[in-house]
Formats: C-alpha cells, structure tokens, sequence
C-alpha cells in the first residue's frame, strides 16, 4: 500500500493575532513623552522642505526635467521628502527602537516564551513602524496640497505608494538591525541613511551626476521610491514605476525572510 | 594641573578608545552634507549668493554649522549617560573634584572635539577649493566659540531629564530647526520677519555669519563685534546653568 | 504517572562547547523539581530547552507530551516562564506587563485584566499596580516576573534561580509564594544554587555538573546517599589545619581539609568531638550540626571555583 506522507506546512494559524498583539504592545506604552518623539519624526522632513526646497528653491528658480518640463524647485523635492519622510518614519522605529528592544531591554525573550514566534515579532513591529510611517506621510501629503505642491487626487494615489515605500524600508531596517553587533554600528547606519537622503535624486535629478555614480543612485532603493513618488506627483507614470514598485516589494520580501531567520537564530539559540 | 585638566585627561583617554566610531560622524557627515548640497545643488545657484559661487558662500556656515553638530554630540547623550546609566559624574564627584572640575574638564573636551571637526571640515574646503582669504584660520576660533555657546546650555539641558525622549525632541525641535533655517544653506533675509527673529535669537547665525566673514575675508564690523559679543552671552549663560545643574545632581 | 517532561539522552551543543551532554529527566504532574549545580553547569540551557526556546542538539524530548520543534507555540501556551534575568517590559507600568503578556496568549482583555489583578494581589503587589518597573526593588520585579509567568493558567512554572540575588525577607516570600502553588497542584521547575532553596521546595531533584547528571533523587535521600547524618566543623588556632588532620585518622566516614578548618563527615557528631577531645587535641572552635545538601552538592561538584 501507499502512504502519502505530506510535508508538514508551516502553520500560520494564529499568526495574525500573534503578530497583532505585538503591535498591541507598543500602542500599550505611548506616552506623553513618547507621543511629542513620535510626532517629532515628522517634523524632519517638512523643515527640510522649508529649508532646502523653499528657502535654497528661492535661489535656484525653476528646474528643468528630464523631459524639458520645468516645474519650481519645491515641487520636485516635495515628493523626494514625502518618501524620505515615509524611510525616515520605517528606520526609526525598526532600527534604533528595535534593536533596544531587542538587546537592551530583552522585551522579545519574554515575548518568545509566549506562543509567539520570531517572524511574528517581526511582523508585529514592522506594521507598528507602518502605523508611524503612514501618519507621517499622510501629514505631509496635506502640507503638500497646502502649499499647492501636488494635487488632492495626486495626493490620494501617493499615499498607498508610501505605505510600500515605509513596509519595504521596515522590514529593510529590521534585516540590518539583527545584522548589526553594537550602539556604534547605528553611526554607520545614520550615515548610511543620511547619504540614501542626500544623493537619492531628492535635492538634484540624478542626471546632474557623473554616469557611474547616476547608475548607482538608481538601484538604492530611496531613489527607486523617490521615482515613484515624483512621478506620481508631478507625472507621467509608466512602466519605469512598475519597475519601482516590483523593486520595492522585493525588498520587502527579502528584509523580512532575513529579519525573522536572523531573529530566530539570535534568540533561540 | 589644575584638577580640570585631569577630567579632561579622562574624557581623552575614553576617546582613544571610541574615536573611529565618532570620526564617521565628524567628517563624512559634513563632507557628505558639501558634496550634495554645496556641489550638488549648487550647481543649480546659477547667479551665485551676494557675488560668491554658492560652493564657497555654503562652506563656512556649514563649518559652523558642524561645529555645533559636534557640540551636540558630545553635550546630550554622553552627559545623560554619564549621570544617568554610566554614573560617571558621581564617581568623579567621589574623588577630590569641585563641580566646576567635572563640568569644565567635560567641556574642554568638548572643545577638543569642535575644533577637531571644524579644522577637519576646513582642510576638505580647502581640497575643494573653496578657500580664498587667509583669515580663514579665525573660523576656527569662531566654532570654538560657537560650539561652547551651544554645548554649555545643552549640557545643562540634558543633566535636567531623565530619559533620552527628550534628547529626541532637542534634536527635532531645537538643534534642527536651527541648523536648517541659521543662513547655513540660504540667506537669512528671505525668511518670514518671525523666523528672521528666531535666526537672530539663537547661537548659530552668528556663528554662521563671523565664519562666513572669516573665510570670505570681508570685515566684520560692528555686527561682527555684537555677535561675539552675543554669543559669549551665551556662553555664560549656558554655564551658570550647566554649573548650578551639576551642583544640584552631584552635591546633595 | 503522567511525564511533563521527557528527556533521555538529551543534548545541547554550542559549536564546539557541548553545554548540556546526555541527560536523562523525568519530571511528573504536580511535582517540584530542582536542577541543581554551579554555574556553568547546563541547567539554563537544559531551561531554555524545555522552555522550546532553544532546539536540541541530540537526544529525545518531549513537553506536555510534545515535540518542542514542532509544536512550540502550542507547548508554550500552557507554560510559564520566570528567567534568570528580570525582563519585565520597563515602558509600561507593573498592571499593564502582565495585561499584556496576557495577549501574547490571546487571552481577552477582560479576563487578561481581571487575572493580572487576583495575580498582583497574589504576589503582594497591588499597590504597586499602577507604578513603573523600574523603582521597584529586586524582589518586586522578581515576584511581578512570577506572576507574569501565571497570567496564563500554565500547568508547568519553569523558574531559573528564582531567589538569586535577594535579600532573605524577598527570598521568604518567593519561597513561601511557589510553594502555595505547588499546594495548588502546579508543577514547578526550577534551577538553583541554593541548597537551603533545594531543600525547601523541591520534592526531587537532579545535580548536573559540566553538562552531566551526577546525583538524582529527593534531597533526603541525596543527603543519605552521599553524605553522613552529622558533620563536625573544627577550627584550630594554627596557621595550618593541615599538620591536625593526620591526628584526626580513623574518626568518621571521611575527612575534608579546608583552609580554615577542618571537616568530619560522621553518623553521630557528639561522640566524635568527644573522641576529638580524647585525643588531647584543642580546637578553638567545635561546631556539630546536620549534614546539608550543600555537603552532596560539593562533594559531588567540587570546591574549585568553576567561573
């Protein structure tokens, strides 16, 4: 006779409650404190709009894209910031948060003598950071279509393309937070970070770089957002924006496979 | 020695160990910050800033600007650290130190570290070549004074709170603010007349505007002379704070 | 008798370092078991085992009746789980760390609240319900951290040195505490160094050292197996204790030279320092009491520090 043994599944039966409850946690401990912190990480890109697009835009004039439009200076950064704000948003509660959490107050020891697992855990703090990422841009996106820098309709198409942009640099930033050994490593990730915001084609198209350099901004995956996000602000959209939301799922995909085995294999060994 | 000296020496030799992890933050962040917004975008300031190339108007107020970057550095999370989890401070308080040893020897390293990134910053100015005058060694002395008018008051900020949330609400509220709207990267005349008030009310435009006459090579004037002035206001002011603070912590 | 646990040839390797190397444990229903050894011993390892948080390297295992790399969350949701190190949740106050950890179970909110209330007025906090962790001292976090580990209802406590580190008033509660749940049919298990803790609350236990087993059974028997009824303790006045302890041959069962005194392991502890006497010795100290477990344990262990 013959038996069919199936491969044993992994079961993801409860995973959405597990996760669910993780992100139950954080909502648990805001404070007054910690309310004015989070509120405050948005503030970060609307003073750089200010500055950099508006103040630096009043010397610059006009600028002329690559298909010979030419649109204000604070136009083109304003989507670059919206998805900074979105990054900006994802890294700060999966990489500095994230990595205390996980070893200077141990909080996911306890958690994993709990039903649940390490890719719950994961899940859980990548849709808080989501939570976090989603008020920053929608708060943005408002300031923009005050200041008549995109449309409310634009607007409303922009906003699920932030929410990717913020899921794929959470789950980016959790893969790095398990890679990285100590406090000191996170200069290495500001810096990082701060580079990704500069040269992205935020504050200058990338075709104002030499070519090397222009092929390497366009595969970090800020500028791949940045692409998506201008485009759907000031148009046209077309295949190329495909390629950004493809590119984004993958890190997505990829971040959080690394984060929740890299997890496992960390806390319990 | 005076026992000032031997805190420093402390502080110096707990340097030795961190210095490359710091030396990151000290030179590629400005270097990066020249490169894309002075290069970058200012490839895009055709007509230049009052008659300079937008390049070498941005550099000196991005010098003092990292000098205030450094001064920060040093004055939040180390000083929070060094009361709250550290304990640093109370055990020098055990050894035969007056308060103003502890707070003086912490901040003269400070200074070691200001003018350790400032004259960083200015040798890479110097490769880009955006230097042209030779008083432009003075701003130096101009992050010096710059980056103890905004340590001193911080330190005394960050030995008032007991979590680093609040460090996080400086840096957003107060530190950034300030380094983006101070005349570092665009002239302060085109803000709103409130915020001009704001620019004027805190240490960084003066610094920003005694550096850019430093290395531009113009004179100072009367300004000049109302900016050190006003900033060494600060310094006092930020030291009697910081001092009376430490008192209150380490001497109970 | 139903086995909660079930180890037999049970291994845990760390690259080259082998922590726990082939034990064999049986742990039935309603018992309180002890894992006993110096540091470095395995018994955390062997914890975080049973706890499913850490795979076997070799060897068999089973919890509830269940295989922990298979069905750890389910295993997991019917344990409780007191770490070495207090890992309370210091961003929310004493209720809201066991609310919840409640949901990490998925238990209602409701019942979550109404639970860690009966549990904060067990451990003797509630007073402290509605304060941060952080001001409490080492013995209220220790005690918040045992209910923590209740909020779920489990049918097995693991506890990894429960009283390590605090003071002997703490140490009476948290004893005096595990002991009315072990009455109301919890199985306990815990790891300690202490003997006196050993002896208190624990029905059976095992001594592990370097990864092994080396003694098994309840403290009384342990104590009868591998120590005498009495020692004697005599400290003499000379630099060396070591020149007395060729005039003590022949009295008792053995004889241990320490640097400071001198230990006699005998049935009946009177008529030994009488002998002691006899012999014209004058020792500036005489001290008869009952052998201890901590004679087992360091006879079986060793007096060489292991750290």
């Amino acid at each position: 006779m013959l038996t069919l043994v199936l491969p044993r599944l992994v079961s993801f039966e409860g995973t959405g409650r597990r996760a669910a409850s993780v992100t139950e946690r954080n909502i648990s401990c805001l404070r007054s404190t910690y309310w004015v912190v989070m509120l405050s990480g948005f503030l970060e890109p609307v003073l750089y709009l200010f500055s950099i697009g508006i103040g630096v835009g009043g010397l610059i004039g006009d600028l002329r894209l690559p298909d010979g439009r030419l649109v204000g200076y604070a136009e083109f950064v304003a989507p670059a910031m919206l998805a900074a704000a979105a990054m900006t948003g994802a890294l700060s509660e999966t990489t500095f948060n994230f990595f205390g959490k996980m070893k200077f107050m141990r909080l996911y020891e306890g958690m994993l003598a709990t039903p649940i697992r390490p890719i719950e855990i994961a899940l859980g703090e990548l849709a808080w950071a989501m939570v976090r990422g989603v008020l920053y841009s929608a708060a943005f996106l408002v300031i923009m279509v005050a200041l008549d820098l995109t449309s409310p309709m634009r607007a409303a198409v922009m906003l699920p393309a932030t929410i990717l942009v913020g899921f794929a640099f959470g789950a980016l930033g959790m893969a790095t937070s398990t890679i990285i050994r100590s406090w000191q490593d996170f200069d290495l990730i500001a810096s990082a970070q701060f580079a990704l915001f500069l040269f992205s084609g935020t504050f200058v198209p990338p075709t104002a770089y030499p070519t090397v350099v222009r092929w390497l901004i366009e595969v970090t995956p800020l500028y791949r957002a940045v692409d998506l996000t201008r485009a759907l602000s000031l148009g046209p959209v077309g295949a190329l924006q495909l390629v950004d939301v493809l590119y984004l799922l993958t890190v997505l995909a990829i971040g959080l496979t690394v984060a929740g085995r890299r997890m496992g294999r960390m806390l319990c060994k | 020695m005076t026992p000032g000296a031997y805190v420093l020496e402390y502080h110096l030799v707990n340097y030795r160990r961190t210095w490359r992890a710091s030396a990151l933050s000290t030179l590629v962040m400005p270097l990066l910050t020249m490169l894309g917004f002075g290069v970058g975008v200012g490839a895009y300031v055709s007509g230049g800033v009052d008659g300079v190339p937008y390049l070498d108007w941005i550099v000196p107020g991005l010098i003092a600007s990292t000098a205030v970057q450094a001064a920060i550095g040093e004055a939040t999370w180390p000083v929070l650290s060094y009361f709250e989890w550290l304990k640093v401070y109370f055990a020098q308080a055990a050894a035969p130190l007056r308060v103003a040893d502890i707070l003086g020897g912490h901040l003269a390293f400070m200074l070691f570290r200001i003018l350790l990134s400032a004259t960083a910053f200015l040798g890479v100015a110097v490769l880009f070549g955006a230097v042209h005058s030779w008083w432009a060694p003075l701003t130096l002395i101009v992050a010096l004074l710059v980056g103890f008018a905004v340590s001193a008051p911080t330190v005394a900020y960050s030995a008032s709170i007991s979590s680093d949330s609040y460090l996080a609400i400086l840096m957003r509220f107060a530190i950034l603010p300030m380094s983006l709207f101070s005349g570092v990267f665009f002239p302060i005349e085109s803000l709103p007349l409130v915020l001009r008030w704001v620019a004027w009310a805190l240490p960084l435009w003066h610094g920003v505007d005694l550096s850019r006459d430093a290395m531009l090579g113009l004179a100072p004037g009367w300004l000049g002379l109302w900016h050190v002035l006003y900033l060494l206001a600060w310094c006092a002011l930020g030291w009697w704070l910081a001092h009376s603070r430490f008192r209150r912590r380490l001497v109970i | 008798m139903e086995s909660l646990i079930h180890a037999r040839g049970l291994v845990k390797r760390f690259g080259e370092f082998t922590a726990v190397d082939g034990i064999d444990v049986d742990v039935r229903r309603g018992e309180a078991f002890g894992f006993l050894g110096p540091n470095g011993a395995g018994k955390s390892s062997t914890m975080r085992m049973i706890g499913c948080v850490s795979p076997p390297s070799g060897g068999e295992l089973r919890i509830l009746g269940l295989d922990p790399r298979r069905d750890g969350p389910r295993i997991r949701s019917r344990l409780g789980v007191c770490p070495q190190l207090d890992n309370l949740d210091i961003e929310l106050n004493v209720r809201e760390n066991l609310t919840t950890y409640a949901r990490f179970f998925g238990i209602p909110r409701k019942v979550a609240r109404r639970r860690a209330d009966e549990l904060l007025d067990f451990v003797q906090l509630s007073e402290r319900a509605d304060s941060k962790v952080e001001p409490l001292s080492g013995g209220m976090k220790r005690r918040l951290t045992i209910a923590r580990a209740l909020v779920n209802e489990p049918e097995m406590v693991l506890l990894d040195e429960p009283t390590t580190g605090l003071d002997p008033q703490a140490r009476h509660l948290v004893w005096e505490r595990l002991f009315r749940l072990k009455q109301q049919g919890v199985t306990l298990v815990l790891t300690t160094h202490y003997m006196d803790e050993a002896e208190q609350l624990c029905d059976r236990l095992v001594v592990m050292d370097g990864g092994r087993i080396v003694a098994e059974g309840s403290p009384r028997a342990l104590i009868e197996q591998y120590s005498t009824r009495e020692v004697v303790e005599l400290r003499f006045a000379a630099e060396s204790q070591e020149a007395y302890a060729e005039k003590l041959a022949g009295l008792g069962d053995r004889l241990e030279v320490l640097p400071d005194r001198i230990l006699l392991y005998v049935d009946d502890g009177d008529e030994a320092a009488a002998e002691v006497q006899g012999r014209s010795l004058a020792p500036a100290s005489v001290l008869v009491r009952r052998s201890s477990l901590e004679d087992v344990f360091l006879h079986l262990t060793g007096r060489t520090l292991v750290d």
